[in-house]
């Protein structure tokens, strides 16, 4: 057999304890009693006597304006703010109470909980007992904490990224030195005082392998002559991508020109070889222009860079795929 | 524009077209990097920039790439979180469209500076809504429209999602319920140990 549950009967100021933010309404929509942290928000002016509607503005559901409409939305969430304090958004539900004695509505701040405390200065007794509005706080704050820490750690890796791909030394496509890599490695040579001879090779029709086969077969022809350059160049040279299809090598310790032209030969036949890619034929070749330190008084390396360029040029004008010598000074020492 | 809202564009177009699209979006917006980093604030005009050659490379209208990037948001299994955040905005639908004007409040608890759309919410009657959005990035309506019929189907309601133009500085979304128990809808928990999470 089913108990009948007697109508519960609280104070006002129990009732306050339990929702610091409800608000009693007469049958005409006259406030008769609120609780405490509802007040506050309030100040000076007394809540009790006021008329509800006048006081605040019930925004959703639309056409909220009395009580007939409220009661058709008991036990719903209504969104609603105070027309004195357009700032804070306030959430709240309505039930009927016992005997059409008129409304209770019990109010929160929802998402401008957080703005709520600091413009009313609330404390943890302007919440019920029950209330985790003091814990989402304390997350929220705890949260913050943490997040800035991992801001500030995200910018500095962020920035330390940046900085070690400006270090950086390598080529990312070919994996070969970069044009940096080759100033350090040529400042080394240079001060080191020993000989050393400069390769600038430049490849020939690549740009029509580009144009005619994509980019995708260009950056495969790129890794290829790479490998060439490295299988062909001893481990303590530096074989450097300069530019698109521009390539230097630094030869430590060898002026013999011979044997330059020797090592150059070999590269320019290697690299007239077809290179194949998803099954067609990529035709480069590639003309190379030399400088060797022991052409000079006091070597610079502006000045065999220049020299280097100026050789390449030579040998670009003599026809691809060909090897030419920096011509040295008349005070030359070569045979 | 907020790192995370760059970057959910940047994965909704590498999931929905490859990563070869996305690279040549970067490319062709000058983003000079290849990757937006979730925590950091970039300039509100790279995001217009991205929009821009996203629908230039794809031939399609500005519109209907951010109208699919709404719908990416919900229903893409790698913008799971996103869907889920949604979700708790309400029980059914009309709950769902009422909490929207507390989306940027509930975002801002987690991430202070995100800079999401400011939403008003105005309900005509029980089954009729208009929603004005405001954002820096032009056409966040067709973002809505793509995000709200994707929520439609996730709570199981038949309903009527519509771009109305412009007003009061904002776009204006339409949207009509017209059944509100159309399918089962997808099954959502608050606890996210009862759903399996990728």
């Amino acid at each position: 057999m089913e108990r009948r549950v007697p109508p519960v009967c609280l104070e006002s100021a129990a009732l306050g304890v339990l929702m610091p933010m409800h608000v009693v309404l007469d049958p005409a929509g006259r406030i008769i009693a609120c609780g405490q942290t509802m007040q506050k928000l309030f100040g000076q002016r007394s809540l009790p006597g006021a008329d509800f509607f006048a006081l605040f503005d019930l925004r959703r559901p639309s056409g909220l304006t009395g009580m007939a409409s409220l009661r058709s939305r008991v036990g719903q969430r209504i969104y609603l703010i105070a027309r004195d304090l357009p700032t804070t958004g306030l959430r709240g539900v309505a039930l009927p109470l016992a005997g059409n004695q008129g409304m209770v509505l019990n109010l929160s701040f929802g998402i401008g909980l957080i703005d709520a405390v600091g413009e009313h200065d609330l404390t943890d007794a302007d919440f019920a007992p029950t209330d985790l509005a003091i814990e989402l706080l304390y997350v929220v704050e705890a949260k913050s904490a943490v997040m800035q820490e991992l801001k500030d750690l995200n910018l500095r890796l962020h920035g330390a990224k940046v900085a070690a791909e400006e270090q950086a030394l390598t080529d990312t496509l070919t994996g070969l030195r970069n044009r940096r890599a080759l100033d350090l490695a040529l400042q080394r040579a240079l001060h080191g005082g020993g000989s050393f001879a400069l390769m600038h090779l430049d490849l020939d029709f690549f740009k029509a392998v580009n144009d005619t086969l994509g980019h995708a077969a260009g950056d495969h022809v790129l890794r290829c002559v790479a490998e060439v350059l490295s299988g062909e160049t001893r481990q303590s040279d530096t074989v450097a991508r300069v530019g698109g299809d521009e390539f230097v090598i630094l030869l430590p310790g060898l002026a013999d020109p011979t044997r330059l032209m020797v090592i150059a030969q070999r590269i320019v036949l290697r690299l007239s070889e077809p290179i194949l890619y998803e099954g067609r034929d990529c035709v480069i070749s590639a003309s190379i222009g030399l400088a060797v330190s022991s052409s000079y008084e006091a070597p610079t390396a502006d000045e065999m860079f220049n020299d280097a360029d100026q050789a390449l040029y030579a040998a670009k004008h003599a026809g691809r795929g060909c090897v030419r010598l920096h011509a040295p000074p008349i005070t030359s020492n070569m045979p | 524009m907020h790192g995370l809202i760059n970057r959910s564009i940047q994965c909704f177009l590498r999931d929905t077209y490859g990563a070869a699209i996305w690279a040549a979006t970067a490319r062709e917006a000058g983003l000079g990097f290849d990757s937006f980093e979730t925590m950091l604030t970039y300039d509100a005009t790279l995001t217009d920039a991205v929009i821009d050659a996203a629908a230039r490379l794809l031939n399609r209208s500005r519109d209907s790439v951010l109208e699919d990037l709404g719908t990416y948001l919900v229903s893409h299994r790698n913008a799971q979180a996103v869907r889920r955040l949604l979700r708790f905005g309400g029980v059914t639908y009309a709950d769902f469209l009422h909490s929207l004007e507390d989306l940027p409040g509930r975002a801002r608890l987690a991430l202070p500076d995100i800079d999401l759309p400011v939403f008003e919410v105005v309900d005509h009657s029980p089954t009729e809504f208009a929603l004005i959005c405001r954002s820096p990035l032009a056409g966040i309506g067709h973002v809505l429209v793509g995000l709200l019929r994707a929520m439609a189907d996730d709570y199981g309601v038949l309903s009527l999602v519509e771009h109305r133009g412009l007003c009061e500085g904002g776009e204006v979304v339409a949207i009509i319920l017209a059944e509100t128990a159309f399918s089962e809808g997808r099954r959502f928990d608050l606890a996210r140990s009862a759903v399996a999470v990728g």
